[in-house]
C-alpha cells in the first residue's frame, strides 16, 4: 500500500503538542458524564484518550484498523445491551462519548483532529440534557474554554504557541462572542418544542404530584426536598395558614385509589380586581412531566396555553417539561360552584358499595345526631382531634380496606389518609365532597422575596359542598396536627423518626446554614426564572416590557439582525480606533490649523511664504495679532527646525494657537 | 486532458486577474490592506455550521435553555473567528528580495520578508505560488520573517513566480483568509550547461572513461568546434564522433593572441537548445580557466573580455537568445 505524501495543511502540527490539548479538552468535557452514564462508558473513553496520548508521546503504537473496527462493534453492542436501543438521550450520549474516544484513536490528520474538537463541543452540550444548574453551567464554560484553546492551538501552524497565548486568544474570542450570544438568546424566535417525539428517558427522576392518590403516594414526595415551584407575590404573601396550592382534584374513588374526573373546560372565574381577597403573583413551576399547573387556592386567571377545569384546577395544553413561569391571580373569598348540578352532586356523593362499611356506619350515626352539615363536619373533625390519631410519615401498611383500617385500627397516617377518610365519611353522610391535592405552606425567602415550595410540602385536603357557600375547604390534617398547617412540615415532623434526614437535619443547623440556603436558593430562583424558563412566553413578555409590543418572528429576526449589526459596528469602531494610523506630521497639522484660522480673517498665507515672513506681514496688517502670532510662529519654527519631538512643548504650541482669535 | 488542465489554469489566472484588477503589480513592498484580503469558510467551517444546526435542533426539541445558550455562544464564536482570521493577515507588509539567476534544471529561490507591525503574533501563515507547495511561517509581534519559495527553473529565459497567495486559517480553522501578492519580479534562467560529450546520444551510448580535460601537449581545453579540412586528427573529439557521427575538433589553449572566440557557427549543428547549452558550458569553462573569451553569435559579437560582468553578459545573452521579447527583460 503506497502512502501518498500528506499535504502540508493536512498535517497535525507536531511540535506544539496541539493533539495533547485536544485530548485534555475532551477529557474535561466527558468527566461530568460519570454522573449520567455507566462508569465503563467514561472509563473506556478515558483509556482511548490515554492511548492516543501515548501514541503522540511515542510510547505506544497506533491501533490497527482491525482493532478499531472490533472496538466499534463491541462498544455499539455494549450500549445496545445496556439501553436496548441506540437512539434516545442516554444511548445517544453513550455512543457519542465512546465514538469521540475511538475517533481520536484513528486521528492522524488535521482534519480528523478538527472533527474530534467539534465532537467535543457536542459532548459538552449533551451535559445540559442532564443538568442545567449553575454549577453545571460554570463547568461547561470551562470545558468550552479548554476546547476552544485546543482549537486555537491546532490551527496555530508549525510554530510553538505559548500556552498563555492559546488561552488568552480563546478567552478573548469567547468574551467577544458573549454580547451576540445574549442577543441571539433573547431574540432568536423560539418554537415551542418538541420537534419530534420526546424520548421517554429525557427527564429522569422527576418528582411531583401524581394523577391518582392512594395511601402512601404523597408521603413518597416527602422524601424529596427538591423545589416544586417558587412564587413571588405582587403584594404581601398570604398568611401561612392560607398557603394552599391547588393541584389536581380527585372525585372518583374505587375503595383504595382516588382519581380525577374528566377535565371539562370552563370559563375563567370573575376577576373582580378590587376586592380584598385578590392575590396576584408569578409562579415558576419546575418541570414535573404532567399537565397541571399549581395555583394558590382558588385561581381566577388562566395563563396562555392552559385551561381551567370544572374542578377548578389549571391544566396546561402540554406536559410541563421545562421550567415554566406564569403570572396568576387567585381569590380566597370566592364561592365555588354556587349551584351543583344533579349529575355532579351524584358524582360527589358516590362511594363503592362495599367500601369502608364501618366508616359508612359511623357517618350515618353522625348524620342521625346532627341535622346541620356544619355541625356534622365539626363532629368529624373533633373525632380526628380527640380520638388517638397520629400524624406520621411512617404509618403501618394498610391492606384490605384502607379507609376502615386507618380509621379504626391504625389511626396513624399522613395527610392523604386523613383527606381520603374524611371525604369518604362526608360522602357516606350525604355531603358532596372531594379530595384536593397540591402543596401547603412554603418557606419565604426574604432575600429574594419569594416563596419556595418544595416537593416535601405536598399535601392533600378535602372540599365539601355546602348550600349557599359552594365548595369549602376542610383540612382534616389540621385537626390532628395543626402545626403542619401553621408552621410547616419540618416542625410537624420534627419528632418523627420516620422523617427524612433533611427534615431533621435542617432543624439542627443554625442560622448560618439557613442564610446560605437563602442565598443559594435566591440565585437559583433568578437563574431558573430568567435563564432556564426562557421560552416563547418569556420572550413575548420581555419584548412587551421593552415596549416593543407583540413582534412576530420576522420582527424578531429583524431586531436581532439590527442589534447584532450594532454590536459588530461597536467592535469595528473600537478596533479601528485602536489601530488608527498615527498622524504623519502632527506639527504640520497644527500649523495648517493656524493658517486656516487666519485665512478666515482674510489673512491668507501665500504658498511660497515662509512662516516668519508670514508672521511679519500679519504684524504689519493686523498689529493687534502681532504678539500672539509671533509667539506661535517662534515656537513652531523652534519645534520644526530645532528641538525634536517634545510632547510638552507641543502642548504649549497648541496653547499659543488658542490665543490667536482674529 | 492536458489541454483541459492547462485551460483551467489559465481560467483561474484570468479569474484572479479580474478579482485583483485594481491591484497592479507592485514594485518591492506590498501592504495587505483591508480591500485585498478575501475570506471564505473552509470545509471545517461548513462542518462546524452543520454541527451547530444539529445542536440548535436538539435545543429546540428539548426546550433546553442552556443548550440554546451554548449553541448561540458557539455560533457567535464562529462568526468572531471570521474576523480574527481576517485580522491575522491584515496589515502585514511583504517585501521581495532580489533573486539570483540560476541555470535551467536548478531551483530558483524567491525570498520575501514578511513584516508584522502589530502587537500580536501572526500564526499559521502560508505562502505559495499558484501551483507550488506552500511554505509555512509565523511572524512575531513587531518582527519580520524571511520566507523562501523554491521554484524549479525548467527552461532558460525569464522565470516569473506570478501571483503569490498568502493565506491562513488561524485561529479557528473555520475560515481561510487569503490575499494575492503580485510582484513585478522575475529571475533569469541561463541555459543548462552541457559538455559536448554529454550531448543527447543519437547513436549507441558511450560508456567510456571520463573525459580528458587536457591535451597531451599540456594545453588547456578551450572549446569545441566543427571539423574543418586541414585540422589535426589529434584534436578530433572521438567521443563526440561516436555519439553524433559528426567530426568535432577540441580547441586548446591560447588559440589567437591569448583570446578564445566561442563561436556559434563552430558548434555542431543540431537542436538550438542543445547548442545553447553547449555554448553555456563553454562560457563557464572559459571563465573557470580565467581566459579572455569573446562570444560570437548570430547578430552579436561580444569582444573578448574577462570577469564576472562579462560572463554575466554572455550568459544573459544566451538565456534570452531567440526568445520572444516578452519572455525577456
Amino acid at each position: 500500500m503506497s502512502v501518498a505524501p500528506m499535504r502540508l495543511e493536512d498535517r497535525l502540527p507536531a511540535r506544539s503538542g496541539a493533539l495533547l490539548w485536544v485530548i485534555a479538552a475532551i477529557g474535561v468535557a466527558i468527566v461530568p458524564h460519570l454522573f449520567n452514564q455507566p462508569v465503563w462508558v467514561v472509563l473506556t473513553t478515558v483509556l482511548a484518550l490515554a492511548w492516543r496520548g501515548g501514541v503522540h508521546l511515542g510510547r505506544l503504537p497506533m491501533p490497527s484498523r482491525w482493532i478499531l473496527v472490533l472496538l466499534t462493534i463491541l462498544m455499539t453492542g455494549l450500549v445496545l445491551g445496556r439501553y436496548g436501543t441506540l437512539f434516545g438521550r442516554d444511548a445517544g450520549v453513550a455512543l457519542l462519548v465512546l465514538m469521540t474516544g475511538l475517533k481520536l484513536l484513528e486521528t492522524r490528520t488535521y482534519r480528523d483532529a478538527m472533527l474530534v474538537v467539534f465532537l467535543g463541543y457536542f459532548v459538552i452540550i449533551t451535559n445540559f440534557f442532564y443538568s442545567q444548574e449553575i454549577p453545571a453551567a460554570l463547568y461547561m464554560l470551562v470545558a468550552v474554554f479548554a476546547t476552544t484553546a485546543a482549537l486555537v492551538r491546532l490551527n496555530a501552524g508549525e510554530g510553538v504557541q505559548p500556552a498563555r497565548e492559546s488561552f488568552g486568544l480563546a478567552g478573548l474570542m469567547l468574551g467577544q462572542a458573549v454580547p451576540v450570544m445574549i442577543i441571539l438568546f433573547l431574540l432568536f424566535p423560539r418554537l415551542p418544542g418538541p420537534l419530534w417525539g420526546m424520548p421517554q428517558d429525557s427527564t429522569t427522576g422527576v418528582t411531583g404530584l401524581s394523577d391518582s392518590m392512594s395511601p402512601g403516594s404523597i408521603s413518597e414526595l416527602l422524601q424529596s426536598d427538591a423545589p416544586a415551584f417558587r412564587v413571588s407575590f405582587t403584594d404581601e404573601p398570604p398568611a401561612p395558614a392560607q398557603r394552599y396550592w391547588r393541584g389536581p382534584v380527585f372525585a372518583h374513588f374505587d375503595g383504595r385509589t382516588w382519581r380525577a374526573g374528566r377535565e371539562t373546560e370552563i370559563d375563567a372565574l370573575p376577576l373582580l380586581p378590587d376586592t380584598d381577597g385578590m392575590v396576584t403573583y408569578t409562579l415558576n413551576l419546575e418541570p414535573h412531566e404532567r399537565r397541571w399547573l399549581l395555583a394558590l387556592d382558588v385561581p381566577v386567571a388562566v395563563p396562555p396555553d392552559a385551561r381551567m377545569t370544572e374542578d377548578h384546577y389549571l391544566v396546561a395544553d402540554r406536559p410541563v417539561r421545562r421550567l415554566v413561569q406564569y403570572s396568576l391571580a387567585s381569590r380566597t373569598d370566592l364561592i365555588l360552584e354556587p349551584e351543583l348540578s344533579e349529575a355532579r352532586r351524584r358524582q360527589a356523593l358516590s362511594l363503592p358499595a362495599r367500601a369502608a362499611p364501618r366508616a359508612q356506619a359511623l357517618a350515618q350515626a353522625w348524620r342521625a345526631q346532627h341535622e346541620e352539615d356544619d355541625t356534622l363536619i365539626q363532629a368529624a373533625l373533633r373525632h380526628f382531634n380527640e380520638e388517638p390519631f397520629f400524624y406520621t410519615l411512617s404509618p403501618p401498611r394498610l391492606e384490605r380496606d384502607p379507609v376502615d383500617q386507618f380509621l379504626f385500627e391504625a389511626r396513624a397516617g399522613f395527610c392523604e389518609h386523613y383527606a381520603s377518610a374524611f371525604v369518604v365519611l362526608m360522602r357516606a353522610a350525604g355531603i358532596p365532597a372531594r379530595v384536593v391535592t397540591g402543596y401547603q405552606g412554603g418557606e419565604y425567602n426574604r432575600l429574594g422575596n419569594y416563596l419556595l415550595v418544595r416537593q416535601s410540602d405536598a399535601h392533600a385536603w378535602a372540599e365539601v359542598w355546602l348550600e349557599g357557600r359552594g365548595w369549602v375547604r376542610v383540612d382534616p390534617t389540621a385537626a390532628v396536627a395543626p402545626e403542619r398547617i401553621e408552621q410547616g412540615i419540618r416542625i410537624a415532623l420534627s419528632g418523627d423518626l420516620g422523617a427524612p434526614d433533611f427534615i431533621r437535619r435542617s432543624l439542627d443547623w443554625g442560622m448560618v446554614r439557613l442564610q446560605w440556603e437563602l442565598w443559594r436558593d435566591s440565585i437559583d430562583y433568578y437563574w431558573s426564572g430568567w435563564v432556564l424558563a426562557f421560552g416563547p412566553e418569556r420572550q413575548e413578555e420581555l419584548l412587551e416590557r421593552l415596549g416593543l409590543g407583540r413582534l412576530d418572528w420576522r420582527g424578531m429576526i429583524t431586531l436581532m439582525v439590527v442589534l447584532i449589526g450594532a454590536v459588530v459596528l461597536v467592535f469595528a469602531a473600537v478596533f479601528l480606533w485602536r489601530n488608527r494610523l498615527p498622524v504623519a506630521d502632527p506639527l504640520a497639522v497644527v500649523y495648517r490649523r493656524f493658517c486656516r484660522r487666519l485665512a478666515r480673517a482674510g489673512l491668507t498665507r501665500a504658498p511660497h511664504e515662509p512662516p516668519m515672513d508670514f508672521a511679519r506681514r500679519i504684524a504689519r496688517e493686523r498689529p493687534d495679532l502681532a504678539e500672539p502670532v509671533a509667539a506661535f510662529t517662534r515656537e513652531y519654527v523652534a519645534l520644526r527646525y530645532g528641538a525634536g519631538p517634545d510632547p510638552e512643548r507641543f502642548g504649549q504650541l497648541r496653547g499659543l494657537l488658542r490665543r490667536i482669535n482674529p | 486532458m492536458k489541454a483541459l488542465v492547462l485551460d483551467r489554469r489559465r481560467l483561474r489566472e484570468r479569474a484572479i486577474a479580474w478579482i485583483t484588477r485594481r491591484q497592479l503589480p507592485e514594485g518591492r513592498t506590498l501592504r495587505l490592506h483591508r480591500r485585498c484580503i478575501y475570506i471564505l469558510p473552509t470545509r471545517q467551517g461548513y462542518t462546524f455550521a452543520l454541527i451547530l444546526l444539529v445542536m440548535l435542533l436538539g435545543a429546540i426539541n428539548y426546550s433546553n435553555s442552556m443548550a440554546f445558550m451554548l449553541t448561540f455562544l458557539l455560533a457567535a464564536l464562529g462568526a468572531n473567528a471570521m474576523w480574527h482570521t481576517h485580522r491575522n493577515l491584515l496589515g502585514l507588509r511583504v517585501t521581495r528580495r532580489p533573486a539570483q539567476p540560476v541555470f535551467a534544471g536548478q531551483t530558483a529561490q524567491f525570498v520575501y520578508t514578511v513584516e508584522n507591525p502589530s502587537r500580536v503574533t501572526r500564526r499559521g501563515l502560508l505562502l505559495e505560488t499558484l501551483d507550488g507547495t506552500p511554505v509555512p511561517f509565523d511572524v512575531g509581534a513587531r518582527d519580520e520573517t524571511q520566507v523562501t519559495l523554491d521554484l524549479p527553473a525548467r527552461r532558460r529565459g525569464v522565470l516569473r513566480p506570478g501571483r503569490l497567495r498568502l493565506h491562513g486559517r488561524y485561529p479557528m480553522g473555520l475560515f481561510r483568509a487569503w490575499s494575492w501578492l503580485h510582484f513585478d519580479e522575475s529571475v533569469l534562467v541561463y541555459p543548462k550547461p552541457l559538455p559536448m560529450d554529454q550531448a543527447p546520444p543519437f547513436a549507441g551510448q558511450d560508456e567510456g572513461e571520463s573525459r580528458e580535460r587536457t591535451d597531451p601537449a599540456g594545453e588547456e581545453f578551450a572549446g569545441v568546434r566543427g571539423y574543418q579540412p586541414g585540422d589535426s586528427p589529434r584534436h578530433l573529439d572521438w567521443k563526440a564522433l561516436a555519439r553524433t557521427g559528426d567530426l568535432y575538433i577540441k580547441q586548446f589553449g591560447e588559440v589567437s593572441g591569448g583570446q578564445v572566440w566561442l563561436d556559434w557557427d563552430q558548434l555542431p549543428a543540431g537542436d538550438l537548445e542543445i547548442r545553447l547549452s553547449m555554448m553555456c558550458h563553454q562560457v563557464l569553462q572559459a571563465q573557470a580557466q580565467g581566459l579572455r573569451f569573446g562570444l560570437r553569435m548570430p547578430g552579436l559579437e561580444l569582444e573578448p573580455d574577462t570577469g564576472e560582468a562579462h560572463q554575466r553578459r554572455c550568459l544573459e545573452y544566451l538565456a534570452c537568445f531567440a526568445l520572444p521579447a516578452d519572455a525577456c527583460p
